[in-house]
């Protein structure tokens, strides 16, 4: 009985296989190994790939800070809205989650192209402010000289890119957590005395903390491979780990054995990274249990 | 038990698909013609002695984007019976990593002069039989035996061109003629870095007075730190590649570098842009067609850079992608050509930005590849920019 079920999961396992073990055996083996006598070919066994790793401390400490910083602003934002949406009625519910969804079905690539001209010097926003009189005032107060913001090719509107195309991947799966809450726990615990920033604090968060996990999972490891959003906002001043490693495959010098060995790395970190985060969620629920 | 069972066929079929995946370069030469997927009613095959098993026959060309006139595809087809999958990769880079790994197998490349010659280093080309390109004469000379093919073995020049400056005439002073205005304070955070190492440490070194083929890392660095300098004091606004052309035509910085063919796209767009080949020279290019050493179908291959190659088709080519050719009948005819399609008649400077005259040629120079010990240089250098 169970062997047969079982037979279903096989189209997955075969897809696993196929794209996801696979190629990771493959960065591994990439990654400790040296050129043969091509690039592309394997050669001998080697860590040299990890020993000049230092150079690039500064690139992976920028992706993390940038892809924190910008998971933490879709938890603040992510949050709230799912919560309001989740107490919402049905109706208000399905447009906000249509709303949600909406840029999706535009490719991420123009999404992010299109805001390359909002934020231009140039661009739509600083026209904006020129039309209202903002530069004029402001240079009226401060005696400067500015036409315009400068906001893009900034690690601001790096963060901004990463917020706006990611922010649904948190909303979604925190608002169907808090929209399948049993409604008696929060009755109960009513009941019993809590007010509504007790209820919120003991009952709701906690139960809500497995939509929070997967919806900064969903955002974080995403943000911090990126290298379009970096790209087009940040315009190459700022370069993060998935511009590194796109640099070892199709810059100047071809090097897979480097290019895998710095994503292998990249890999290990984030595991650890969602592994502290995992515990720390574990923790939280079983303080609830008690 | 069962969980047991599925780890081992993960492992099995993954061990499978790598295996596979080491051995997919080595499928080659050897057997000829397999058919095209899409099997369209072709004409009858003109069949000229075709080593192929008597099946469709096709031709497969990889290329870049925007580089081609595609009714000369369909040409082709209608002409020859011969089907041509026409592909498009976005850098010579690209080309050589795919190359690389198996994930393609062009008949016919078209890369820049200095990827065709680490290709031919590595010897990934085959000679061409120029028996079979009558049209290879119309070739002018000084596009033959180049330092990329010092004996023109392997290469058909398909378009030529220059690198060079890109300004908004209202945005800066006085008209740019040399290579100092990408370091000039006055235009600080107005100036756009070409993403690409090899270009953009080719401006340091021409300002500098070296060579861009210069293997000396004393001289790269310097160049390096020249850039580096002007990095650390704002001067630029990042470094883009095909993002230029909208942050250009939209008026959001004052210079570029960038190559003479976009130039003329993005003028049509903003017509404030000014062109310039600095005084202290720069890089011009070649991209020629090649036949792949592995190449399964040779005799189309000929076909199709002979068509290419023709004075019709490299009128029609230079008139869609604006990139020179090399044609010499074609060049020359292409200003009479352009007043009997249009009516009007060919603004001759706009002529002289896209094929430049021989004198601004003579000081510029044609990258050669480098070293692999300096290309690692050259990539880690522009990575430390970025840091």
């Amino acid at each position: 009985m169970k062997s047969r079920r079982s037979l279903f999961a096989l189209p997955y396992v075969v897809w696993m296989a196929l794209f996801v073990v696979a190629p990771i055996i493959m960065v591994v083996i990439y990654a400790f190994t040296s050129a043969g006598v091509t690039a592309a070919e394997i050669g001998d066994f080697t860590v040299n790939n990890f020993t000049g790793m230092g150079t690039y401390v500064s690139i992976f400490a920028r992706s993390f800070q940038l892809a924190i910083i910008a998971t933490i602003i879709c938890l603040l934002i992510g949050y709230p809205l799912a919560y309001v949406m989740a107490k919402e009625g049905p109706g208000f519910q399905r447009i906000a989650t249509v709303l949600i969804m909406l840029p999706m079905w535009v490719n991420f690539l123009l999404r992010t192209y299109s805001w390359m001209a909002i934020l231009e010097n140039n661009g739509l926003l600083n026209q904006f402010f020129d039309a209202i009189g903002l530069f004029d005032l402001i240079n009226g107060i401060f005696g400067t000289d500015i036409t315009f913001f400068r906001m893009i090719r900034t690690q601001g509107a790096v963060v901004l890119g990463m917020v706006y195309n990611y922010l649904p991947f948190m909303i979604l799966p925190i608002y169907s957590v808090i929209v399948k809450l049993d409604r008696s726990l929060l009755e109960a615990a009513q009941d019993l005395g809590a007010n509504s920033a007790s209820v919120f604090r003991k009952v709701i968060f906690p139960l809500s903390l497995p939509g929070i996990l997967s919806g900064v999972t969903m955002v974080f490891v995403p943000a911090v491979s990126t290298f379009a959003i970096s790209r087009l906002l940040g315009g190459g001043t700022h370069m993060m780990l998935g511009d590194l490693i796109e640099q070892q495959f199709l810059g100047g010098a071809y090097n897979p054995h480097l290019g895998s060995a710095i994503a292998l790395l990249m890999m290990i970190l984030v595991v650890v990274c969602m592994w502290i985060m995992n515990r720390f969620g574990e923790g939280e629920e079983q303080a609830v249990m008690l | 038990m069962k969980k047991i069972t599925a780890l081992m066929l993960v492992c099995a079929m993954a061990f499978g698909l790598l295996l596979t995946g080491c051995t997919v370069e080595r499928v080659d030469g050897g057997d000829t013609g397999t058919p095209s997927a899409d099997n369209t009613d072709t004409p009858a095959a003109t069949d000229t002695g075709n080593t192929g098993s008597g099946g469709n026959r096709e031709v497969t060309v990889y290329s870049w984007g925007e580089y081609i006139d595609e009714t000369l595809i369909d040409e082709f087809e209608e002409t020859t019976g011969i089907t041509v999958n026409y592909r498009t990769v976005p850098s010579n880079e690209d080309l050589y990593s795919l190359l690389q790994q198996g994930a393609i197998s062009p008949d016919v490349v078209v890369p820049s002069d200095y990827m065709i010659s680490q290709l031919i280093e590595e010897d990934m080309l085959q000679p061409l039989d120029y028996s079979k390109i009558p049209n290879f004469e119309k070739i002018s000379d000084r596009f033959k035996n180049l330092s990329y093919d010092p004996e023109n073995q392997y290469t058909v020049p398909y378009t030529w061109g220059t690198l060079g400056i890109i300004y908004n005439t209202t945005m800066v002073d006085e008209p740019i003629t040399s290579w100092s205005a990408m370091f000039d304070n006055r235009y600080t955070d107005n100036v756009i870095l070409i993403d690409n190492s090899r270009d953009a440490f080719g401006i340091a070194l021409y300002y500098l007075g070296y060579s861009v083929n210069t293997t000396d890392e004393a001289q790269i660095r310097e160049a390096y730190e020249l850039i580096a300098d002007a990095w650390d004091r704002g001067i630029y606004q990042g470094k883009m590649m095909d993002e230029i052309f909208q942050t250009m035509e939209n008026g959001n910085a004052a210079i570029a570098t960038y190559y003479a063919g976009d130039y003329l796209t993005m003028l049509e767009n903003n017509p404030d842009l000014a062109y310039v080949v600095p005084e202290e020279g720069s890089n011009w290019f070649v991209d020629a067609m090649c036949i792949m050493k592995d190449a399964k179908n040779v005799d189309e291959a000929h076909e199709w850079i002979n068509f290419i190659a023709s004075t019709e088709a490299n009128l029609r080519n230079m008139d869609y992608i604006w990139y020179a050719s090399p044609n010499e009948e074609a060049l020359e005819m292409y200003p009479e050509w352009y007043e009997e399609q249009y009516g009007e008649p060919l603004d001759m400077e706009l002529y002289e930005i896209m094929a430049a005259p021989q004198e601004v040629l003579d000081r510029c120079e044609a990258y050669l590849v480098l070293p692999q010990e300096i290309r690692t240089l050259y990539n880690d250098l522009w990575i430390q920019l970025g840091t």
